[in-house]
């Protein structure tokens, strides 16, 4: 097993001298052209931790032959889905890509989808989407628009396979609402980078869940900016690797305004010789952002020999004057001691595994606010140790 | 009627300096019924014997034996024993994040009896044994020991036996760290148990306090990783008195 802390927390600059990273995240270049993004080596900050050789297809600067099958729940009144022309689609979009996966995937996606909802429309059922690849390579560009006031639940599910680049922007005008759910729920031979930017008006909220248990490669970066005073964002992921899984969640979140709360909770379990899982999260906090509350948690159980987690906590404060900042990263192996007291109370291995893992996930799953998302995914977990104990057999 | 019976057990652990013998020769036999208390110094191997008995993967027997009436009891992994019978109450019991009371305790009853508990029972069964035990019913919520302090971490231990109803059961150090009212109600379940199910108890204790509560029938003197003087109630308050120097200087 190798676990790895590259805690870079960058302590209060008001007060003392934390260690600071080379480059602030407010450097990171974003653009609509790829040209400005080479093709990744593995050795950019971004890519180190990620296998870019199986991501090949995805940094090709060439149309795409493939296409996910849409099934989206029936759109209640205030809701519309729409296509959207490619010049609209940039135009709309939060912000511009900041990797070369995801300038291609806008270049070559033949415009948008967009999701509407209208202003002080309260939409109470989830609104879901069902993405199905049928295989090959897929590029994909939507919009997900929260206008003033309204309220909606979105599940994003993704299944099949294919070799799959995004871009998802999330718009939420003033006061909106929105708990957006992106489930990676692919076959084990998918491919998937895609990355999610959001821009938060004044006093809106965002709950935003990721859970990634399919795929072989899956590489998610969520970024929030705060647009407007009072909003809030709160980012939950969860993620089960395997034997030849790779699982990356990298996360920014950008106080540019006064009086706004960001709180990110990821954990993660690992089971399998090649399992690996990275999660880096960096959030910053801008000078002009007075009264800022953050927090961000990653936690990663460790089921097996030879699993990998990488976890890079980085906050950057450039001001004094904030209610509260911290952040925390531990990467544990799977506990004997809880084994033995609930194999002593008699109950078997497997079962106790089953409530020992649960146990670690139980208070992300009630997060999630959908609950037949929430009861599904615990069925999942329980199918992931259940092949977590196969693989133990064979050992 | 059951009896536990430890015949000359010697047990290791693996040491940084290498492996270190700390259980060399114990015999004890409980019969149900009977309460036997066992007291010695700090590093004297009585946790090592509990743990032992109940299956923890540390510790290594080298030598000697446990049955349960007749049945080998290292024999069997940690699970099966507790089905055979044996409960261990730990002196350190351990945090479960995300399990909740509640699901454990039925869980563990299930494994226990091979089927699931009649739900309106069940219910009864618990709500009565945690106001017993003056435990709040917001416990059956929370998650296993997450939080708790040392005496409700006790006290939920003793909720576990009286539920579980096992044949023997091994009490590590459980009236220590409690208040006297606390010591009282803990001292009761144990009792209760004694009474409905002919328990037989193992007690392991430091201070002759708990034993006013639950009376036992022997008491021996751990020493050295080994059974070092038995006798009844009296011996208890000589060692009380004495302490243990008599039996340090001879080991
Ligand atoms: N993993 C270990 N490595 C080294 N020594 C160990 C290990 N586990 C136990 N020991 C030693 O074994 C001895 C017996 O420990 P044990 O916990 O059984 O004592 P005890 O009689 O229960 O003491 P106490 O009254 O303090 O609870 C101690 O000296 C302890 O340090
Ligand atoms: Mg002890």
């Amino acid at each position: 097993m190798t676990v790895t802390d590259h805690t870079q927390a960058t302590a209060d600059a008001a007060h003392s001298h934390g260690i600071v990273p080379d480059k602030s995240r407010a450097d990171r270049v974003v653009s609509f052209d790829a040209d400005v993004f080479p093709v990744p080596t593995g050795r950019e900050e971004n890519w180190r931790f990620s296998p870019v050789r199986d991501l090949r297809s995805i940094f090709a600067d060439e149309p795409a032959d493939g296409h996910l099958e849409w099934t989206t729940s029936e759109l209640p009144a205030g809701v519309a889905l729409t296509e959207v022309p490619a010049d609209d689609a940039r135009a709309r979009t939060v912000r511009e890509p900041g990797d070369r996966a995801s300038a291609l995937a806008v270049k070559h996606s033949g415009g948008a989808m967009a999701l509407t909802i209208a202003a002080n429309t309260v939409v109470e059922e989830p609104i879901t989407i069902d993405l199905r690849g049928t295989g090959g390579d897929v590029r994909g560009h939507l919009l997900v628009e929260i206008g003033q006031s309204a309220e909606a639940t979105v599940v994003i599910t993704r299944t099949g396979t294919a070799r799959y680049s995004e871009l998802v922007s999330v718009d939420l005008r003033d006061n909106a609402g929105l708990n957006l759910v992106l489930l990676q729920q692919w076959d084990e031979d998918a491919i998937h980078a895609g990355e999610v930017v959001a821009r938060l008006g004044r006093d809106s909220r965002l709950r935003g869940t990721v859970v990634t248990l399919g795929g072989k490669v899956v590489r998610l970066n969520t970024s929030a900016a705060f647009a407007g005073e009072g909003a809030s964002v709160d980012l939950f992921g969860l993620y089960f690797a395997d034997s030849g899984q790779h699982q990356e969640h990298q996360l920014f979140v950008d106080h540019a305004v006064p009086k706004c709360t960001s709180r990110v909770t990821y954990k993660g379990a690992l089971a399998g010789k090649t399992a690996h899982s990275v999660w880096i999260g960096d959030v910053l906090i801008r000078a002009a952002a007075e009264g800022t509350d953050t927090y961000e948690l990653n936690r990663n159980l460790v089921l097996t020999d030879g699993a990998r987690a990488d976890s890079v906590p980085n906050l950057e404060i450039e001001t004094g004057e904030i209610e509260g900042a911290g952040h925390a990263s531990a990467t544990g192996r799977f506990d004997e001691e809880q084994m033995f007291y609930l194999r002593s109370r008699g109950i078997s291995e497997d079962q106790a595994r089953k409530l020992v893992v649960r146990g670690f996930f139980a208070d992300l799953i009630h997060e999630i606010g959908v609950p037949a998302v929430e009861e599904s995914l615990l069925k999942q977990i329980d199918l992931e140790i259940a092949h977590v104990e196969e693989e133990l057999e064979h050992e | 009627m059951s009896t536990l019976e430890i015949r000359n057990l010697h047990v290791t652990v693996e040491t940084p300096e290498g492996t270190k013998e700390i259980l060399k020769g114990v015999d004890l036999t409980i019969n149900s019924g009977e309460t036997h208390a066992i007291m010695g110094p700090n590093g004297s191997g009585k946790s090592t014997l509990a743990y032992s008995i109940a299956g923890h993967p540390k510790y290594t027997i080298t030598e000697g034996s446990v049955t349960l009436d007749g049945e080998d009891v290292l024999e069997m992994s940690v699970d099966e024993r507790a089905k055979a019978g044996l409960f261990l109450a730990m002196q350190y019991p351990v945090e479960v994040p995300g399990v909740s009371v509640s699901n454990f305790l039925r869980t563990a009853k299930t494994a226990i009896d091979g089927e699931a508990p009649k739900l309106r029972t069940w219910v009864k069964d618990v709500k009565g044994a945690m106001e017993n035990l003056r435990m709040d019913p917001a416990f059956g919520e929370r998650g296993v020991n997450e939080g708790f302090s040392g005496g409700e971490k006790k006290r939920h231990e003793i909720l576990q036996m009286e539920l579980l109803q096992p044949k023997i059961s091994i009490l590590d150090e459980t009236d220590s760290g409690l208040d006297v009212d606390a010591l009282r109600i803990v001292s009761e379940g144990v009792n209760r148990a004694k009474d409905t199910t002919g328990l037989g108890i193992m007690l392991i204790t430091h201070y002759t306090r708990i034993l006013r509560y639950i009376k036992p029938d022997f008491v021996h003197v751990f020493v050295a990783g080994r059974v070092a003087e038995q006798g009844g109630p009296e011996l208890a308050e000589r060692l009380e008195a004495e302490g243990y120097d008599r039996y340090l200087a001879s080991a």
